[in-house]
């Protein structure tokens, strides 16, 4: 059941991942990059981190990427095709070093000493946040203001001078 | 037939893969901010299966922390995206050449 559903995701994580990487319209790319993400969060779910499961949804798809969407759908803006489309050069270059990173990845991971797996650990909510309000406690508020900086950056970005 | 967490390490490698050719392929600006969030997301998901390898919950605490930071960091990538538009009637990023030279 794990295997086929382990499967199930990848299959369709990639294919959509593709999807969102290489498709014109703008509003495809970003819906298809929903449906990868889900596929990592039931991935998260497999690896049972449940909590970040459920975060994955609720900040990925339910946050950033409605944000994206609202973005193309505020810019309009529509793909270019100049005449410097085909750009053989640099597209090769591109797509090697894209094939070369996952390449590179795998026979990376292919020389590593695979660590037994250890006894399964619950990743629900009550662990996180003890965690998160224990060792991390400071990391925990740090990233408030880091939010808080990137909200104020954002808005000083966008406003318009008179 | 077993699903260890090193499977999950190698569809994070794929999905990074996939994320870096859309940041080198791509010329619309939003679509490289999407290749990033991919390959945030592909080292998200190799965080946690590593983390899982070793049987702590450390790792998904740093998830949790990367996936903030990934947020903040888009909010003000698509800010820039729409005031960058707004001077310059486009995303394309081979016309945003003003700081080359």
């Amino acid at each position: 059941m794990v295997v086929l559903v382990f499967y199930a995701a990848v299959v369709v994580g990639v294919v959509s991942a593709v999807v969102a990487v290489s498709h014109r319209n703008p509003v495809v790319n970003v819906l298809s990059l929903v449906v990868t993400l889900f596929c990592v969060a039931v991935s998260y779910a497999l690896l049972g981190a449940e909590f970040l499961a459920a975060a994955q949804i609720l900040i990925y798809a339910g946050a950033i990427l409605v944000l994206f969407l609202f973005v193309v759908m505020l810019l309009n803006a529509p793909e270019v095709k100049s005449a410097s489309e085909p750009r053989p050069f640099q597209r090769a270059a591109g797509l090697l070093l894209a094939v070369a990173a996952g390449v590179g990845g795998v026979a990376l991971l292919m020389g590593i000493q695979v660590v037994a797996p250890s006894a399964q650990v619950s990743g629900d909510a009550q662990a996180i946040g003890r965690l998160l309000v224990g060792p991390y406690l400071f990391a925990f508020e740090f990233i408030s203001v880091v939010l808080l900086a990137a909200m104020v950056g954002a808005l000083v970005l966008v406003k318009r001078k008179h | 037939m077993m699903v260890t967490p090193m499977h999950f390490v190698i569809f994070a490698v794929v999905l990074f893969a996939i994320g870096t050719g859309g940041v080198l392929l791509r010329r619309s600006g939003i679509s490289i901010l999407l290749g990033l969030e991919l390959m945030l997301n592909a080292a998200n998901l190799a965080l946690v299966a590593f983390g899982r390898m070793h049987g702590t919950l450390d790792a998904q605490v740093f998830v949790f922390f990367v996936m903030a930071v990934a947020a903040a960091g888009v909010a003000v990538g698509l800010a820039l995206l729409v005031a960058i538009f707004r001077k310059r009637q486009s995303i394309d990023v081979d016309r945003l050449n003003v700081l080359r030279w």
